[in-house]
């Protein structure tokens, strides 16, 4: 299929197009369209080469801080052949001729490596042409390097730029050589990301940072209840605020939540201060709405009743009921993850300007085409008046793919005649997020007489992501449940997985690494407790339940499974690669080693994204001050084929921290359908002084295609915490966080 | 109302209630944006910016307060400190989404030059106040001690 094309300076004006440029794009299949449909008619993911010779590249996923720049302009470059210095990139805005853009799940990398390598390649092909044209010689002779091609044995030489012109003439091949694995020169390799260097200078613009002639600031007062209704406004004193230029009521949202914004009065001002005293001074009547008994201690009980229950089968191996009530020994635990908020350094901003019936925004957006389509719905305008512009994110997490934002700048910009920036404050943030969901995990196991694991059950209850999508689900979906609980890996000879119904209460979202979260707290926490239950070591244990090396079909036992989207043919779920990371981080972690008194070792291992990750903790327990401290992190992923093993090292000791952070401290609680949480005291994070000292990881050098690398190291951090927990104290943590309510890190034994 | 602020050794008159927290002066009025804002309550450092050399919380120091002082933003934080910072910060690929770092790096400018060889101890005591959320704390402390051995 060539999917390769020339673009004209028209196609690709606004981007990148200028004159005498060589510009090819890739046509990308609508997000949309079945696999093996037919590419889309117009043109994107350009690369062009100037006359100059500088060279630019479009990037269509959003920058995040997982460097995804530098990933794609990596792989373009290598296999182009182009002098690094030279590459510069630029940002696509939301449009559905990108495919799709939706920059999460972890797949940037993953779904675009081969298609921007062969327009690299192809590139290279006719600058050669076009260089052995011009000399009269073959094109066999001529060789690609560094951004100029070269005729070695007539010793002559043109860059890349002076053959731009000629090579924008010839025909695309239509498959053009790639580069051997051997030889790439920046896949693979560590190489320093573009966007750092802007950073350090307090330079880029995030979502926040855009400023436009005229522009003026909002900040939105929003229902303190999901869905609850306004039933009096009072803005005299908003308005009186020097500065307040304006308010403008937002519609109440209605079920289900979706994209759209949750309503409420927006203070429109000269600058933020303003608009934040314009809001303090607003009085407004709310009523009570559908979710004022929401309340996260009675729900948490409610849950687990629903999990001490039979729930429906979702996965089933053998006669898993009937080896519990036979085995020597069984062993229950139940286990409890809070709801958590994205909790993104930058909270969400946007900036939205009319012209007309145009409207264009800037937003720190993950899915921008979802952002225009949400715009588009909510403002009564055909999806091509609206341009999305995707600024720099200052974290997403999951948080920003969802365009609530967005949808309010427009609706304010529209109703205050000028352009509007919509600042999120922390507590908006907080009291606003679409929530990583709250779960009940209950897991019960069976041991024959000799410590082996005969019987597994695992039940699962959450109210599930497609809350947000269809009122009044409470089903968890398969896509959920494959993260961690239907995919678990176990040679088992009796296993039953099923799942429970919940009703959310507030919007659920998906949180980096999603369900993974909580079903890897589970199953490798019982893991765990299975282990001590048989007086076995529990890197053995776990080694043995992952079992000898093969490939798990969670299909054939009842299971929808649908992989992450791509074939388990070439990205099985492979128990050779899970056993392996777990050995390479036991032995990292010198695992078996004296400890000093009070110190514990706890590991966990996890495949998700299509990616292995296995990680050791190191906790040290003070039974004098009760004081719990991490001294050490030991972490290793198997992601396949990494491009850039540094950014890789860097999404592993962060993505793992996170996973510590919430662990020990993430919990957003709701009472009387209000969330508990204003700010970073009550909803804390890991700080330096709580970070481990020793964080050492280690990505694993592979050939196998490339897996996630954002989300994976996140799931094993929290049971290998509360593993170590327990080995250092003999306390077990089931239900997280660790500490609670602004406990200085006091764990009571 | 008219206030006179000194920032990145230029003057600039502002028009702003003298009440308003000094992030949204450099940020709304002045266009600075180098100075983030995280949580408004002193309570994540990536608003930090400098005012006569000490590190502030810029979202809670009103600009009636900084009225005359030197005021020092990541946009014009200079000198063989700042820069052995950012050498480090680039050579360890400190940031991810870097929308901490302007804070973290004129935090790190304040501690290095109250104490030029801290200890992991000191780091603590000087970067607490810093959050990321992406948790480059490791890296953040590595870059540290690398630039404190580079400035000698
Ligand atoms: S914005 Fe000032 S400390 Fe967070
Ligand atoms: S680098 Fe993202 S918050 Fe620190």
């Amino acid at each position: 299929m060539t999917d390769i094309t020339h673009v004209s300076r028209r196609e690709a004006l606004g981007l990148l197009g200028a004159l005498g440029a060589f510009t090819l794009g890739v046509r990308l299949r609508p997000a949309a369209a079945a696999e093996g449909a037919a590419a889309g008619g117009e043109v994107a993911l350009f690369v062009s080469i100037r006359p100059d010779g500088r060279t630019l590249l479009t990037s269509h996923r959003s920058e995040m801080g997982q460097h995804v720049w530098t990933a794609m302009a990596q792989i373009i470059a290598d296999e182009l052949e182009a002098d690094w210095a030279q590459v510069e990139v630029v940002q696509a805005p939301g449009d559905a001729k990108y495919g799709d853009q939706n920059t999460d799940g972890s797949r940037s990398v993953r779904r675009n490596l081969d298609r921007l390598r062969r327009v690299g390649a192809a590139m290279r092909a006719m600058l050669r042409q076009a260089a052995a044209t011009r000399w009269g010689v073959d094109v066999e002779a001529c060789v690609a390097k560094n951004h100029a091609v070269a005729h070695p044995k007539s010793k002559r030489r043109l860059g890349y730029g002076e053959l731009a012109e000629e090579a924008a003439k010839l025909t695309v091949p239509a498959e053009p050589a790639l580069k051997a694995r051997a030889e790439w020169r920046y896949i693979g390799k560590p190489v320093a990301s573009v966007t750092v260097p802007t950073v350090v200078r307090g330079g880029g613009s995030y979502g926040a940072d855009v400023r436009l002639p005229g522009m003026l600031y909002a900040v939105v007062a929003r229902p303190p209840r999901l869905y609850a209704p306004l039933r009096g406004v009072d803005d005299g004193a908003a308005k009186a605020v020097p500065g307040v230029v304006r308010t403008v009521r937002l519609p109440t949202l209605e079920a289900p939540p979706r994209f759209a914004a949750v309503g409420g009065v927006a203070v429109v001002a000269r600058d933020t201060w303003a608009a934040l005293r314009g809001r303090d001074a607003l009085k407004l009547d709310w009523g009570p709405g559908p979710n004022a008994e929401y309340d996260s201690a009675r729900f948490l009980e409610a849950m687990q009743k629903t999990a001490a229950e039979p729930g429906t089968v979702r996965r089933s191996r053998g006669d898993a009921e009937g080896a519990l009530k036979v085995a020597a020994k069984q062993v229950e635990a139940e286990y409890h993850v809070p709801h958590l908020a994205h909790a993104s350094m930058e909270p969400p901003a946007a900036v939205a300007r009319w012209s007309g019936d145009r409207v264009e925004c800037w937003a720190c957006v993950q899915a921008p085409q979802s952002a225009r389509k949400a715009v588009a719905e909510a403002c009564g305008v055909p999806l091509d008046r609206v341009t999305i512009n995707v600024t720099w994110l200052g974290g997403g997490f999951g948080r920003k793919s969802k365009p609530d934002f967005v949808v309010e700048a427009a609706r304010v910009a529209r109703a205050a005649g000028a352009p509007v920036k919509v600042q999120w404050t922390r507590e908006d943030d907080l009291h606003h997020d679409y929530f990583h969901t709250v779960s009940v995990q209950r897991l019960t196991g069976g041991l024959a007489a000799d410590g082996r694991c005969v019987a597994w059950r695992h039940r699962t209850v959450f109210p599930p992501i497609g809350s947000t999508f269809t009122a009044g689900n409470t089903t968890p979906s398969w896509g959920e449940l494959r993260m961690g609980c239907t995919d678990v890996p176990f040679a088992v000879p009796n296993l039953r997985v099923e799942s429970g119904e919940a009703k959310a209460h507030v919007r659920i979202g998906w949180l980096r690494s999603v369900a993974n979260i909580y079903h890897a707290f589970a199953v490798q926490s019982f893991a765990a407790e299975l282990a001590a239950a048989a007086n076995r070591d529990p890197k053995d244990y776990l080694l043995e339940l992952i079992g000898p090396p093969r490939h798990v079909d969670p299909r054939g036992e009842g299971a929808e499974y649908d992989n992450y989207g791509d074939s388990l043919d070439e990205y099985p779920i492979d128990t050779g690669r899970l056993a392996a990371v777990v050995k390479q981080a036991a032995s990292r972690a010198r695992w078996g080693r004296a400890l000093p008194p009070g110190h514990g070792l706890g590991i966990a291992a996890h495949r998700s994204f299509l990616s292995y990750v296995a990680t050791v903790v190191e906790v040290a327990w003070d039974s004098a001050t009760k004081r719990l401290s991490i001294p050490g992190v030991w972490s290793v992923m198997d992601a396949g084929t990494v491009v850039n093993p540094g950014s890789a090292r860097s999404q592993l000791e962060g993505g793992t921290l996170f996973g510590l952070s919430n662990a020990l401290y993430g919990a957003i609680t709701a009472r009387r359908g209000v969330v508990q949480q204003r700010n970073f005291p009550d909803f804390r994070l890991m700080r330096m002084d709580e970070a481990p000292r020793v964080v050492e990881v280690h990505v694993v050098e592979s050939d196998a295609p490339p897996g996630g690398v954002g989300e994976p190291p996140t799931p094993p951090a929290a049971p290998a915490l509360c593993n170590a927990i327990f080995a250092a104290t003999g306390k077990r943590v089931r239900h997280l966080p660790v500490f609670r309510d602004g406990n200085p890190n006091r764990l009571e034994v | 109302m008219a206030t006179t602020l000194y920032v990145n050794g230029a003057h600039h008159q502002v028009d702003a209630d003298p009440e308003t927290p000094l992030l949204w002066v450099l940020r709304d009025h002045l266009g600075l944006t180098g100075t983030k804002y995280g949580c408004g309550v002193a309570q994540c450092g990536a608003c930090t910016v400098h005012v006569d050399g000490s590190p502030r919380r810029s979202c809670v120091t009103p600009l009636r307060r900084v009225e005359g002082a030197a005021v020092t933003t990541i946009e014009g934080a200079e000198g063989r400190i700042a820069e052995a910072l950012r050498a480090a910060w680039i050579d360890l690929q400190v940031p991810q989404c870097g929308f901490c770092q302007a804070g973290q790096l004129m935090s790190a400018v304040a501690l290095l030059k109250a104490v030029p060889k801290p200890d992991d101890a000191d780091i603590d005591r000087g970067m607490n106040g810093n959050l990321c959320r992406c948790a480059t704390y490791t890296r953040i402390r590595a870059a540290i001690h690398q630039a404190a051995r580079a400035v000698k």
